[in-house]
C-alpha cells in the first residue's frame, strides 16, 4: 500500500515540478525554499517557507502523597508528562521523549518511545527534570529541551497532606516549525494536535509518506487519561483580554502625553497619531 | 517527618531534601588515604597536584645489608672557576663515598652571548646613538647577568631604558649573525632575523599592559559593557544582512513596516514637525530593523519554542533601552496586572505582549521628553527675557524656542509680560502630573491615573 502511495506522489509532483534536483524553483509565485539537505530523493522533503506549523503542548508533573504507604525514601508517587494542550495525540510529531531524572534514581535517563509521553516514579525529593523532545525524521532532526521543577509539597503547608488531592504543576508552550517539509505538512494537515495555517488557494500537497513505527493502534491521546481531571486549563482568552485592556490604557496615556508635548510647543494639537500605533 | 505528622505541626520540609541530596557526594571527596585526616587537613583539604612521595615509601625501611655512615668530607664544585674546597656531610655506603660532581653544579647554566671582534664592530656595528664603550659594557653585563635586562638596566652606567638596551643588543646580534652567515638562506630561520625587535611596539605594549593592570573595577565593567554592546551590534548587523538575503516575510507582516518607513521621510520634510516626531520614528525604524533581524534568525532555526521566540523579540525591542528602562517597563507591566512572562504563550498572546512592551517603551520615552521639555522651559523662564527681543534667531535651544518667539517678536518689547503669561498658561492648563521644577523622574504610570 505504501508503494502505490509513493508512485502517486511522484506523479503528482511531476505535474508541477519538472526537475527534482533543480536549484532554482520553476514557480516563483509559490514560495518554495530549498534547504541544504535537499539532496534527498523525494521532492516531498522540500521545505516551505512562510508556513509555520505550531504544536501547542503542556508539560509538567503531578504528585500524590502516599499517606500510610509512604516510607522515608518514597513518600510520593509522581508522574512527569508531555501532553498536547488539547489532549490530542502528540505521537504524530514527537517520536520519543527522554526524561533525565536526578542521578540518585536508577537509570536516570528514561526514554519513552510512544505516546502518551509520561513517566511515573516514587520518591521523596524535589529536583529539576530535563525533558528532551525528539521528532520524527521528516519533522526536525534537532531536539527541543524543556526543564521542569518537580513539585511534591503543596503551597500551603497547613495540616497533613491529602492522598486524594495531588500537587499539579504544568507549563504551556508551543513548538514552532518555521519551515516544515512538505511531507510533514501533508501528514499533519488535518491532525487535531497541530495548528497549520491556511495554505494559499490551489496549493497541492502530495500524499504523505507515512512514518515508520507510527503507533496508530495504541491510543496516544490523553483525553481519557486517569489524571485528566487534574489537568490545568490554559485558555488564551483571559490573557488576551488583560493584554488588550493594558494596551488601551497605555495608548490613552500616550495620546495624553503627546497632547501635552504639542501644547508646550505652542502648536495646534495633533489630530492624528503617527502611523504605527493604531488601536486594535 | 512522621513526628511532625503525628503532632499535626506544619512542615518546612522543602529545603531539607535538597540539602540531604547534596551532602553525600561531598563527603566522599573528603576521605584521604594513607595519612591521617588531620594531616590531610593541613594541606587545605586538597591533595597536591603531584604526589611528592609515594605513600608506600613512607613506611619503607632501608635495606639491611648496607652499612650507612655519615662523614664530613671536602668537595669541589665544577661550576666554580677557582679551586675552592669546601666541606659537607656525605652519606657513605659500606665505606665507599659517592662519586660524581657536586650535585648542584648542573644548575649553573648561562646564556651564550655573541662576542664580536673590534674589526666586526667597525664594519657592521657602528651606531650614532651608541659608543663602542657603551656597547662593550652592555655585552659584558649581558654575559654576567644572563640577559636579565632589568638588572642590566639597573647596573648600566648611563641611564638607558630597558627597551633601548634590548634594541641595541638585538640589532647587534642580528647584524653579527647576518655578517657571519655564509648565505642569507642559512639564517632566514633564525628568530633574530625573522622577527626583529620593535622598540616602539614594545614601548606601546608595555604602556597598554600597565594601563590594563591599573584599571579600576569601574573601568573594567564599562569596558565589558562596551564590548558586549559592540558584539550585539555586529551580530544584529550580520543578522540584518541575512534578512536582506533571505526572502521577506508574508505581506501582512511587511505592511506596517513599510508604512512606517514611508511615513518617516514624509514627517521630517514637513515644517511643522515636532522635535518628538523624528525622535519617535528614528526609534521605530531602528526597532523594525532589530525585529526583522530577529525574525530572520528565528526562521533559520528548524524548531524553536514560542517562549524562546518571545524572549528574543523582547530583547531586540529593548536593545536600545538601558537596564533601568527595562526595569521600569517590567514594573509598569506588573502595575497593569500583566504577567512578565505570559502564562499561555500562544502566537497571538506573544504578539500582543510584545506590542504592549513596545508601547510602554514609547510611553516612557514620551514621559522623559515631557520632563526634559518642562525642565528646559522652566530654566529658560527663570533666565532673562529682556535679552530675547534683540535676539530673534537663536537656534541653539532647539526648534520649539523659535516657534514660541516668532509670533511674539512682531509685537515688540511691551509684550514681555504677556509673553510670560502665554508661556506659563499651557503649563497650567495641561494635566502635567507634577510641577516640572521639582520632578526628578517621570511619575510611574498607575492604573488609577487613567
Amino acid at each position: 500500500m505504501s508503494h502505490s502511495h509513493l508512485t502517486i506522489s511522484a506523479r503528482k509532483q511531476g505535474e508541477y515540478q519538472s526537475d527534482d534536483g533543480a536549484s532554482a524553483p520553476k514557480q516563483p509565485r509559490l514560495k518554495f525554499g530549498k534547504s541544504a539537505e535537499d539532496t534527498d530523493k523525494k521532492g516531498a522533503n522540500r521545505r516551505l517557507k512562510d508556513v509555520e506549523i505550531c504544536v501547542p503542548i503542556v508539560y509538567g508533573t503531578i504528585a500524590f502523597y502516599l499517606g500510610r504507604k509512604a516510607s522515608e525514601s518514597q513518600s510520593h508517587k509522581w508522574t512527569v508528562y508531555v501532553r498536547g494542550a488539547t489532549n490530542e495525540d502528540l505521537g504524530v510529531v514527537i517520536k520519543r521523549v527522554v526524561f533525565q531524572l536526578h542521578p540518585s534514581f536508577n537509570n536516570p535517563t528514561r526514554v519513552v518511545e510512544s505516546p502518551p509521553f509520561e513517566l511515573s516514579e516514587c520518591g521523596w525529593g524535589e529536583f529539576e527534570i530535563a525533558i528532551s523532545l525528539f521528532f520524527h525524521s521528516d519533522v526536525c532532526d534537532k531536539q527541543v529541551d524543556l526543564y521542569h521543577h518537580l513539585k511534591l509539597y503543596p503551597e500551603d503547608e497547613s495540616g497533613p497532606q491529602s492522598t486524594k488531592k495531588p500537587v499539579v504543576m504544568e507549563s504551556y508552550n508551543e513548538i514552532v516549525f518555521p519551515d516544515p517539509s512538505e511531507n510533514f505538512l501533508a501528514r499533519v494537515q488535518n491532525h487535531p494536535a497541530v495548528i497549520v495555517p491556511r495554505l494559499p488557494a490551489g496549493f497541492n500537497l502530495p500524499d504523505p509518506v507515512p512514518i515508520e513505527n507510527l503507533h496508530e493502534k495504541e491510543k496516544g491521546d490523553t483525553k481519557d487519561h486517569p489524571h485528566s481531571q487534574w489537568f490545568m486549563n490554559f485558555s488564551e482568552a483571559d490573557e488576551l483580554l488583560k493584554l488588550a485592556a493594558a494596551r488601551q490604557q497605555v495608548q490613552a496615556h500616550i495620546i495624553k502625553l503627546r497632547r501635552q508635548l504639542s501644547m508646550m510647543d505652542g502648536l495646534p494639537q495633533l489630530s492624528k497619531l503617527p502611523t504605527g500605533y493604531e488601536f486594535t | 517527618m512522621d513526628a511532625k505528622d503525628i503532632l499535626g505541626l506544619p512542615k518546612n520540609s522543602l529545603p531539607i531534601p535538597q540539602e540531604k541530596k547534596s551532602r553525600p557526594p561531598k563527603d566522599s571527596q573528603r576521605k584521604p588515604d594513607g595519612i591521617s585526616r588531620e594531616v590531610y587537613a593541613l594541606t587545605g583539604g586538597l591533595a597536591p597536584l603531584m604526589p611528592a612521595i609515594d605513600s608506600s615509601q613512607l613506611k619503607k625501611q632501608p635495606p639491611k645489608d648496607e652499612k650507612i655512615t655519615w662523614q664530613w668530607l671536602p668537595f669541589t664544585n665544577s661550576a666554580r672557576k677557582d679551586t675552592l674546597q669546601l666541606y659537607h656531610w656525605v652519606r657513605v655506603v659500606n665505606g665507599v663515598p659517592p662519586t660524581g660532581d657536586y650535585s648542584f653544579a648542573k644548575y649553573n647554566k648561562s646564556v651564550d652571548i655573541v662576542k664580536y671582534t673590534d674589526e666586526e664592530y667597525e664594519k657592521y656595528l657602528n651606531d650614532p646613538g651608541w659608543t663602542k664603550e657603551e656597547t662593550d659594557q652592555l655585552f659584558d653585563l649581558c654575559q654576567r647577568f644572563d640577559l636579565r635586562f632589568i638588572v642590566i638596566a639597573d647596573r648600566f652606567s648611563s641611564s638607558r631604558t630597558v627597551e633601548e638596551l634590548k634594541d641595541r643588543y638585538y640589532s647587534v646580534c642580528r647584524a653579527i649573525v647576518g655578517a657571519r652567515a655564509p648565505a642569507l638562506g642559512d639564517i632566514s630561520g633564525n628568530p633574530l632575523v625573522k622577527e626583529p625587535y620593535n622598540v616602539s611596539q614594545e614601548i606601546e605594549r608595555k604602556r597598554a599592559l600597565s594601563m590594563v593592570l591599573s584599571q579600576t573595577k569601574h573601568q573594567e565593567r564599562k569596558d565589558a559593557e562596551v564590548l558586549a554592546e559592540a558584539k550585539r551590534i555586529t551580530e544584529s548587523r550580520m543578522a540584518a544582512k541575512v534578512a536582506e538575503e533571505s526572502e521577506l516575510p508574508v505581506p501582512s507582516n511587511a505592511g506596517p513596516e513599510s508604512a512606517e518607513r514611508a511615513s518617516f521621510p514624509g514627517d521630517t520634510v514637513s515644517p511643522s514637525s515636532n522635535v518628538q516626531l523624528p525622535f519617535a520614528t528614528i526609534a521605530s525604524s531602528a526597532l523594525t530593523a532589530d525585529n526583522a533581524s530577529t525574525l530572520a534568525s528565528l526562521r533559520m532555526l528548524r524548531v524553536y519554542l514560542r517562549t524562546y521566540a518571545l524572549d528574543q523579540m523582547v530583547q531586540a525591542a529593548s536593545s536600545s533601552a538601558g537596564l533601568r528602562t527595562i526595569k521600569r517597563v517590567e514594573q509598569t507591566l506588573q502595575e497593569l496586572g500583566v504577567n512578565l512572562k505570559p502564562r499561555v504563550p500562544t502566537k497571538s498572546v506573544c504578539a500582543e505582549h510584545l506590542e504592549l512592551r513596545k508601547e510602554i517603551l514609547t510611553l516612557l520615552n514620551l514621559q522623559k521628553q515631557l520632563q526634559y521639555k518642562e525642565a528646559e522651559g522652566s530654566s529658560f523662564r527663570d533666565g532673562s527675557y529682556a535679552d530675547t527681543p534683540s535676539t530673534p534667531k537663536r537656534s541653539n535651544r532647539g526648534g520649539d524656542q523659535d516657534r514660541t518667539f516668532v509670533p511674539d517678536m512682531s509685537f515688540g518689547g511691551e509684550r514681555v509680560g504677556k509673553r510670560d503669561q502665554k508661556r506659563k498658561a499651557p503649563g497650567r492648563l495641561s494635566e502635567a502630573p507634577s510641577s516640572p521644577a521639582q520632578s526628578k523622574r517621570p511619575r510611574k504610570l498607575k492604573a488609577s491615573d487613567l
